[in-house]
């Protein structure tokens, strides 16, 4: 089964870091994504550029509103993902559990729909 | 002579878990599964008042079950799923009238319908309907929500299992551990919803029944886990005070009152020769040991509360928590005094100010230490926050007996 892992934490937590702990922490995610790949688990994976980045749209009466930031300010955001293939849930909680950013922030595990 | 229904009522009692766990392993379909067995017993329902009961009611039920759930496989499985359907009848035939109960069956059933990715509410219901073999109906009143509010809760949590792809698994040894702690807090939870029911009647034997049930179960699965057999003592020497905890009148009866003649002494033994030979390490097998302290007691005032404050010591330190702290604060008041009790109280006060509980216990220490107008103060505070009415009229009592 393939799922997505969102990966929320608090952006200014990670700006606030040092050269060297920012260092630490993408070592540990490329330690991470190599074994997915090597196991054929992983299908995609990116780091996202901060909500200061973020561009929202929607179409409303069929009018296109186009807005600064992101559709919800929220605590944690969203800061990167996986995307996964294994066999079932446990396997996607196992690899979600070792993602760096789980130890600050949340990982939300979506099951992608067939 | 047992009547059809009766004999009917008792298979499906006893054989659901097993007779679903199969079919769940073999199909992956919760609702297939539960499905085709209760069809199986809807037919012996009507074919056996004349055709007579089978000389092994299981053996028919089951392998009419098996015979419904290829039908269905057959009728509905189209396209890709064709392939798997295929598999699934060729496995399904092949086990004749006999379950073939690997008896992992039931235990992956009680770890998948107790998954974390689940919400609890949704663990306990389908743990009571799959596992336990409970009808909606039956788990509905149990836990007072409307029947269709159960239902749905059922069918999005089986849904949930499909498209989240929960799997049917017992998990890896280095998972159990935790794993089981979820299991073990199903099991605990449908008991104290049953013991302390938190509306209306005070006890509800059936879901106690079914909690202590479902713990003999996981200690039968999983043997030699020392918090596992912990839990179902506790369960035991628990339940085994229910007929003393309540009046002819409904009332709340406290241990202290209690007629000790009515506590169910077969499940005191048992209770106690479980916790006789399991360490005393984990939460539940020091509950389990507390409870065995009072059920030991011949007498109230046989009580070890020595024993029993230091254990709670012991729990506190495996599983902090204010409401644990409460009851050792109340087992020191009892061993060494109320004073001693209300000093080891008052830090609580912020963490348990909506506990009745609490109150209650503050309360009982006040009137003990001769405080009557403060006591007072604390049983209306007790009585705001109380949900059930036995224990309000409990409360009640207590008030109108202080002495002011």
């Amino acid at each position: 089964m393939k799922y997505l892992l969102l990966i929320y934490a608090d952006e200014h937590g990670f700006e606030g870091m040092s050269e060297e702990e920012r260092h630490e922490v993408y070592a540990a995610y490329e330690v991470l994504m190599k074994d997915l790949s090597e196991k054929g688990q992983s299908l995609a994976g990116d780091e996202l550029q901060p909500t200061s980045t973020a561009t929202t749209v929607q179409i409303r009466n069929g009018e296109r509103l186009v807005t600064d930031g992101p559709y919800a300010e929220t605590k944690e955001q969203l800061g990167g993902y996986f995307l996964i293939d294994v066999d079932d849930l446990d396997a996607a909680i196992d690899i979600a559990a070792r993602i760096p950013s789980v130890h600050q922030g949340s990982i939300e595990v979506r099951p992608i729909a067939d | 002579m047992a009547t059809v229904a009766e004999v009917v009522d008792r298979a499906y009692r006893d054989d659901t878990g097993r007779a679903v766990a199969t079919l769940i392993r073999v199909t992956r379909d919760f609702d297939l599964a539960e499905e085709a067995w209760q069809d199986a017993c809807e037919q012996a329902l009507r074919t056996w008042p004349q055709r007579g009961v089978p000389r092994d009611p299981t053996a028919w039920l089951f392998t009419a079950a098996r015979n419904r759930a290829i039908d269905r496989l057959r009728r509905e499985r189209v396209g890709r799923e064709k392939t798997a359907a295929a598999m699934q009848i060729a496995e399904l035939e092949a086990m004749g009238d006999d379950m073939h109960e690997i008896p992992d069956d039931r235990l992956r059933l009680l770890f998948t319908c107790c998954h974390p990715s689940l919400a609890l509410d949704a663990r306990v219901a389908l743990t009571l309907r799959t596992v336990a073999g409970l009808s909606t109906k039956e788990i509905a009143r149990a836990f007072l929500v409307p029947e269709p509010t159960l239902g749905q809760r059922l069918t999005r949590a089986k849904r949930k299992i499909r498209d989240a792809g929960i799997p049917y698994v017992v998990p890896p040894r280095e998972a159990l551990p935790d794993r089981l702690d979820g299991v073990r807090a199903v099991v605990y939870l449908v008991f104290n919803e049953g013991y302390e029911a938190t509306e209306g009647e005070l006890i509800r034997t059936d879901l106690c029944a079914e909690a202590i049930r479902l713990a003999r179960l996981l200690d039968h699965l999983i043997p030699d886990e020392p918090e596992s057999r912990g839990l179902l003592a506790l369960l035991l020497l628990q339940h085994a005070r229910r007929a003393a905890r309540t009046d002819a009148a409904g009332d709340l009866v406290t241990l202290e009152d209690q007629d000790r003649s009515r506590w169910d002494h077969e499940l005191i033994d048992e209770g106690l020769a479980l916790v006789d030979e399991s360490p005393r390490t984990g939460s539940y097998q020091l509950q389990a040991a507390i409870a065995a302290c009072h059920d030991r007691a011949p007498r109230p005032e046989d009580t070890d509360w020595a024993q029993i404050a230091s254990l709670y010591d012991e729990l506190e330190r495996v599983r902090p928590s204010p409401v644990v702290a409460l009851n050792r604060a109340v087992a020191v008041a009892m061993a060494d005094g109320p004073d001693a009790g209300l000093r080891l109280l008052d830090p609580l006060a912020d963490d348990l100010d909506r506990y009745h509980h609490f109150h209650a216990a503050r309360a009982d220490l006040l009137r003990r230490a001769g405080r009557g107008t403060e006591a007072a103060a604390a049983y209306d505070r007790a009585l705001a926050l109380v949900g059930n009415d036995t224990e309000r009229r409990y409360l009640e009592r207590r008030r109108a007996a202080l002495a002011l």
